[in-house]
């Protein structure tokens, strides 16, 4: 029983970082239709961010918190120079927003090589994460693996709120909806694109801060998670935010528990096949919404 | 243009604004005939004559790389099928080829070096078996990757997963496939792969002759593989590809089935990969996870985009020169090449979606386009409705 619920503690904890990651791409893939492969490396964005900030700001505690909002703007300040410069020219074509953003990620990867050398970099953990808990049931959890749950959480029910709440959610949804109407309704959509674009890669900065706590800071800590967030918004169902939350867990469960059974290399298998399985229940994915349109 | 109201339209989008169609009927026959063999001149005739045997080596690798740029040429550039994935048949093939030379190698009975190493295996792992009959391996090297793609393709397409789903579905199969190489060390070498391979059917690998032998062998197969995609892209089934790419839903309500022909695209660009890698270990003696992974499998594909997704020729060019000038420059600024690969890639796709081809193409039909803006004063292409590929003005 308590192995099984460690087992499980660790699939969810998986999930809330495979959901961090994802959070961005939902939108951005999600709603906007873009694939941008340069996420990995805005997630390397926001960690290098917490690292810098840590040089000046010797607290680990409070250059964790600094970093949170710095990095999410740092990200989003990536993400809107990038909207700008290219993505803005290849709305129609999805496709060739993969290829393109590919090119950039391998441009942001080697220049953190050249900025922050190829070594990988560390940042210390804040005295409060570094402990564990334990849990009723002799079930210990470790603080930072706690701490990036409830970070998952909180950003999941901001950009919820967020996007039903605010007048700037309601543009938002607008746009994804029917383009064409909303801007004849008055709605400026291509700003709206950026602000979007902002807030999507401004997540991947504050899944970068939180990723500093599990492991160390380099230039290609992005490219290996990013194939995994985008399976999961690909599963999730493309526009809905719950469909990336329910499978982000479910595929963080499946993981830990393949790799229990099994070996970490075999678990990875397992997780592909599983998604092509349910894909040919679920084509569209989980959550989908549901269109007139003859694709 | 019919509007899109919801996004999960737009994800089912055609690749791209196709690329200017590279045919000319008049003539065309004649003038492939010519071009075969000028090529295989070059080839046969010029490269030998003038490259040194470090050189020539050199070339039979790019020319490898050439060989799966044929096939995602067909599948993306012709059927509108972004595979990410293509180091996945490519590194089947090779893989299925190294074992076959590691077990000739080793001799009957006998371990493959590696093996005693890291596995601490007693006897051969019962994958391993087949492999040491060429009779199975050497046909293993296309077919294996065939299957691969048979299975993959039949149950992703006939569900109709496409576009960016599928892009992202093939690029995790690579991952996943490079997870399980390094996982499962002691039976595939891990991340080492299957290296020091010594002879090829009896032949001494380091013998410059036949190291010379293998490059022919490999320009063969190049020129064989191109003359079977011409064949393919002239047939009916080549016109049927193109209109999948462009209007899938048309096709399938004039009767067709979609999923088949794209099906059949997959498997005969898999089993080009395949057939790339199987030759790229005696060319290079190496097959490695690092060699298959995403970024080589996304390296295929730039070479593929700069030559001109959309002809014939312009794959194997654009694999040909951007694989040499990776060499030529990431030897002396390997910080340098990096840069100029992404710049490459962003320039070339955003602003260049048909390749260098397609700038050939703009000199002959540049008369024809006189009225059109010039390209700072043209307006970004709009977001939403279908970007619909415009019959060639004839």
């Amino acid at each position: 029983m308590t192995v099984l619920f460690g087992q499980l503690f660790t699939g969810v904890s998986i999930g809330a970082v495979l959901l961090l990651v994802a959070l961005g791409l939902a939108l951005t893939f999600g709603q906007m239709n873009v694939i941008n492969m340069a996420h990995g490396e805005f997630i390397m964005a926001g960690a290098y961010t917490t690292y810098v900030l840590q040089q000046t700001i010797t607290s680990a505690g409070w250059s964790l918190l600094v970093a949170l909002p710095v990095a999410f703007a740092v990200a989003g300040a990536l993400g809107v120079l990038l909207e700008v410069l290219l993505i803005r020219r290849l709305y129609a074509r999805p496709l060739d927003t993969l290829l393109v953003t590919w090119g950039v990620s391998l441009m942001l990867q080697q220049a953190a090589r050249d900025i922050f050398g190829s070594p990988n970099v560390q940042t210390r953990a804040p005295a409060l994460l570094t402990g564990n808990v334990a849990l009723p049931g002799g079930v210990t959890v470790a603080n930072n693996r706690l701490f990036i749950l409830g970070l998952a959480v909180a950003a999941v029910v901001a950009l919820t709120l967020a996007l039903r709440l605010t007048p700037l959610g309601r543009r938002i949804r607008a746009v994804v909806q029917n383009r064409d109407l909303a801007a004849v309704s008055g709605i400026a959509t291509a700003r709206v694109d950026r602000t979007t674009f902002f807030v999507g890669s401004g997540l991947a900065g504050v899944a970068g801060v939180a990723l500093t706590l599990l492991g160390p800071i380099g230039p290609t800590m992005g490219t290996n998670l990013i194939i995994d967030a985008f399976l999961v918004v690909v599963v999730g169902g493309i526009g809905q935010l719950k469909g990336s939350v329910i499978v982000a867990f479910a595929l963080g469960v499946l993981q830990a528990t393949g790799e229990y059974l099994t070996t970490l290399s075999v678990a990875k298998v397992i997780v592909f096949v599983a998604i092509v399985a349910f894909l040919q229940w679920r084509p569209q994915g989980l959550f989908t919404l549901r269109t007139r349109s003859l694709a | 243009m019919t509007t899109v109201t919801g996004p999960a339209t737009a994800a089912d989008e055609p690749a791209a604004p196709a690329p200017p169609p590279p045919a000319r009927r008049t003539g065309g026959r004649a003038r492939a005939a010519l071009g075969f063999a000028a090529g295989a001149a070059l080839l046969y005739g010029a490269a030998p004559l003038l490259l040194s045997d470090f050189r020539l080596a050199l070339l039979a690798k790019y020319l490898c790389v050439a060989m799966v740029a044929v096939g995602i040429g067909i599948a993306w550039g012709r059927g509108g099928m972004l595979t990410l994935g293509q180091g996945v048949f490519f590194g089947l093939g090779g893989y299925a080829m190294a074992m076959h030379l590691k077990l000739a190698d080793a001799g009957p009975g006998a371990l493959p070096d590696f093996m005693q190493l890291y596995g601490q295996l007693d006897e051969l792992p019962w994958w391993w078996r087949p492999f040491a009959s060429p009779w199975f391996a050497l046909p293993a090297t296309v077919l294996l990757p065939m299957v691969v793609a048979f299975g993959l393709g039949s149950l992703v397409f006939r569900r109709r997963v496409r576009g960016a789903y599928f892009a992202i579905l093939s690029q995790a199969l690579a991952a996943a496939m490079v997870i399980l190489l390094v996982g499962q060390q002691g039976t595939t070498g891990g991340t080492n792969g299957l290296t020091d391979i010594q002879g090829f059917f009896g032949y001494d690998l380091d013998d410059p002759v036949n190291q010379r032998t293998v490059y022919f062998l490999i320009a063969a197969a190049l020129l064989g593989l191109l003359a079977l995609a011409r064949q393919l892209i002239e047939s009916r089934y080549g016109e049927l590809l193109v209109a999948v790419r462009d209007g899938e839903e048309r096709v399938r309500f004039l009767g067709y089935d979609p999923a088949t022909v794209k099906v059949v695209a997959y498997v005969v660009a898999a089993g080009m990969a395949g057939l790339a890698g199987a030759l790229f270990v005696p060319a290079v003696g190496i097959i490695s996870p690092a060699l298959i992974g995403i970024v080589p499998s996304i390296e295929f594909v730039i070479g593929v985009a700069v030559g001109g997704r959309a002809t014939l020729l312009g794959p194997v060019l654009g694999a040909v020169a951007v694989a040499w000038a990776r060499t030529a420059l990431s030897e002396r600024f390997p910080g340098t090449w990096t840069y100029l690969q992404g710049l490459l890639f962003v320039l070339v796709v955003a602003f260049l979606p048909g390749g260098l081809a397609s700038l050939w193409a703009l000199r002959r039909t540049r008369r024809a386009a006189a009225d059109r803006p010039p390209w700072w004063r043209r307006i970004p292409p709009a977001r939403s409705g279908r970007t619909r590929t415009e019959a060639p003005a004839a």
